[in-house]
């Protein structure tokens, strides 16, 4: 009974997610389309600034544009072409932008899931020998280490990557890790510093009993939550890493867009790399809430 | 404050004493080209070399330094002020009001930092004059980087509400507006300073980022961003280890910030 409980509650839960995922996905469509309707040099062709084109063959020209239309209309036509998965045009690659989604998104995710899954272990890895040593030395070397990794612009570690040769994923991976290593390292301790693992302690319970009965527990709710926003901090470091590694994904699509100020590719690049964080979020926060509700 | 404390503070005021004493240290003006020395070593004329146009390279990085760290403390002032006054009032609101302001803050903490910026970057013209560049650079950093301060303001705030004195000046008949300004945002004045100065690296960091992409400080203003740009051929840093000089000073005041800052939880 109790268990059926839990589970609608948590079914109840992941409709509202899903069903907020799709109000800013709609919500980010419009922002999106008035962005490109008002974005400066909108619906005007290159074709009219050539001087052998008539008065009366620039007119039919402008006549097609969807300029022409009114507010509502051009909501209309953009909704409708998202629902067919019609993203429009990339002004400065002259393709689909959907097809360009397509191409760069797995790139993209392939660096990311690598990049995160080596700066995870890394920083968990760490942390915990960190705790099991207790030496100052070894505090004081990691500090160190994870400060100056902190200082490092995500666009140095990637001419960094460069120079050495090493994979995106691995640049992905150094910048995400010193963030991971010392969120992780804090909570250790404080779970560690918890009276009831101290009580287990007393009683004579071995670390790694601790580790996985006390310990664990008690840190696995903020580390799911970490684990969404780590997400974030991957792809916003995914930016400057694959433009300047020269890896096409959706960090060197954005960028590309920017210098060129193609407004319809970044925007809907944007959007998709906000719902692909929501729906992390919105994972992480799940999979948070079932274990807190599993070990209650 | 420790001892390491004291020695990054100490760092600090001696950078920004250089910052400000630019104008006086400088043998050259940032964008004067020694045409007859590019890309030369460290000489008495030129204690830092020269780049590939033949501009002292001194003068840069100071000129740089003063562009970075005024830029990056502003940005933050601006940032902590747009925090501020939203986390203040959606606290001490609450209801639908507070429900929106975190709704849109957790949206746009959602979504990376740069993606966001990149986006409003590229509604701007490019093309603009170096100073152009450094003003939009601040006020598009500043107005996008406020999200994380609201929520630990607005928790704050939240927690100021239901206080005794306050209840007492409400009950005295303060206006709302003065209850705001007289007695919540008083009370919040450290969480301020501490979110102003947890801002400024990040700030620092994101302005080199963009810099070194191009979307940042535009040539010929040099700043931590645009002189790092020529790290991208590393063999030539080796055989110039001088040009490291730029990095090192900014990996150095971005430290001292994070050693200097008020103790804080640890966030990713």
């Amino acid at each position: 009974m109790i268990e059926n409980h839990i589970a609608s509650k948590l079914f109840r839960f992941f409709l509202r997610r899903l069903l907020l995922l799709v109000c800013l996905g709609l919500g980010g469509a419009l922002i999106s389309a008035t962005l490109v309707r008002f974005a400066p040099g909108y619906g005007v062709e290159e074709r009219e600034l050539d001087p052998r084109w008539s008065a009366q063959s620039i007119e039919a020209l402008r006549q097609k544009q969807v300029l022409q239309e009114g507010l509502g209309s051009f909501y209309f036509h953009y909704l409708s072409a998202l629902v067919r998965g019609d993203l429009g045009e990339s002004a400065s690659l002259k393709r689909p932008v959907r097809e360009l989604l397509r191409q760069r998104l797995p790139v993209t995710g392939n660096s990311v899931v690598r990049g995160l899954g080596v700066a995870w272990l890394a920083a968990g890895l760490f942390a915990s020998l960190g705790l099991a040593s207790r030496g100052w030395l070894y505090e004081a070397s990691g500090t160190a280490f994870s400060s100056l990794l902190l200082s490092l612009p995500s666009a140095v570690v990637a001419m960094l990557a460069v120079h050495l040769r090493t994979p995106v994923f691995s640049a992905i991976g150094l910048v995400v890790f010193p963030r991971l290593y010392r969120y992780i390292r804090s909570l250790l301790v404080r779970s560690y510093d918890q009276p009831h693992v101290l009580a287990a302690r007393a009683r004579g319970l071995g670390s790694g009993a601790i580790f996985w009965r006390h310990v664990l527990p008690v840190a696995a709710a903020p580390l799911l939550a970490l684990f969404g926003v780590s997400f974030a901090i991957a792809f916003g470091a995914a930016i400057p890493i694959e433009a300047l590694c020269d890896s096409p994904g959706m960090g060197q699509l954005a960028w590309q867009a920017a210098l060129s100020r193609d407004l319809p590719l970044i925007v809907n690049v944007t959007l998709v790399v906000c719902l692909v964080m929501l729906a992390a979020n919105s994972f992480a926060d799940l999979a948070g809430r079932a274990f807190a509700r599993s070990t209650q | 404050m420790s001892p390491l404390q004291k020695g990054a503070a100490l760092i600090l005021c001696v950078i920004f004493a250089f910052m400000v004493l630019a104008t006086i240290l400088v043998p050259a003006p940032y964008a004067r080209q020694f045409r007859d020395v590019p890309n030369a070593g460290p000489s008495t004329a030129h204690l830092l070399g020269t780049d590939a146009l033949g501009r002292d390279s001194l003068s840069r990085l100071l000129y740089g330094t003063r562009v970075s760290l005024l830029l990056a403390p502003a940005t933050a002032l601006l940032s902590t002020l747009i925090a501020a006054l939203l986390g203040c009032a959606a606290g001490f609101l609450g209801g639908w009001f507070e429900r929106i302001v975190l709704a849109v803050t957790d949206l746009s903490l959602a979504l990376p930092w740069l993606f966001l910026l990149l986006t409003v970057r590229a509604m701007l013209p490019l093309d603009v004059p170096p100073m152009v560049s450094i003003i939009i650079a601040f006020l598009m950093m500043g107005l996008l980087g406020w999200q994380a301060s609201v929520r630990v303001i607005c928790a704050a705030a939240h927690g100021v509400r239901d206080s005794d004195f306050l209840l007492l000046a409400r009950s005295s008949g303060c206006k709302p507006a003065r209850l705001l300004l007289r007695h919540i945002a008083p009370n919040l004045r450290p969480l301020f300073y501490a979110q102003f100065w947890i801002s400024i690296p990040l700030f620092i960091l994101t302005e080199a980022n963009l810099s070194i992409l191009g979307l940042g400080v535009m040539e010929p203003m040099p700043s931590w961003g645009n002189l790092l740009r020529g790290f991208e051929d590393f063999s030539a840093l080796a055989a110039n280890p001088w040009r490291l000089v730029p990095l090192i000073l900014l990996v150095t005041v971005v430290m001292c910030f994070q050693l200097v800052l008020p103790s804080q939880e640890v966030t990713p």
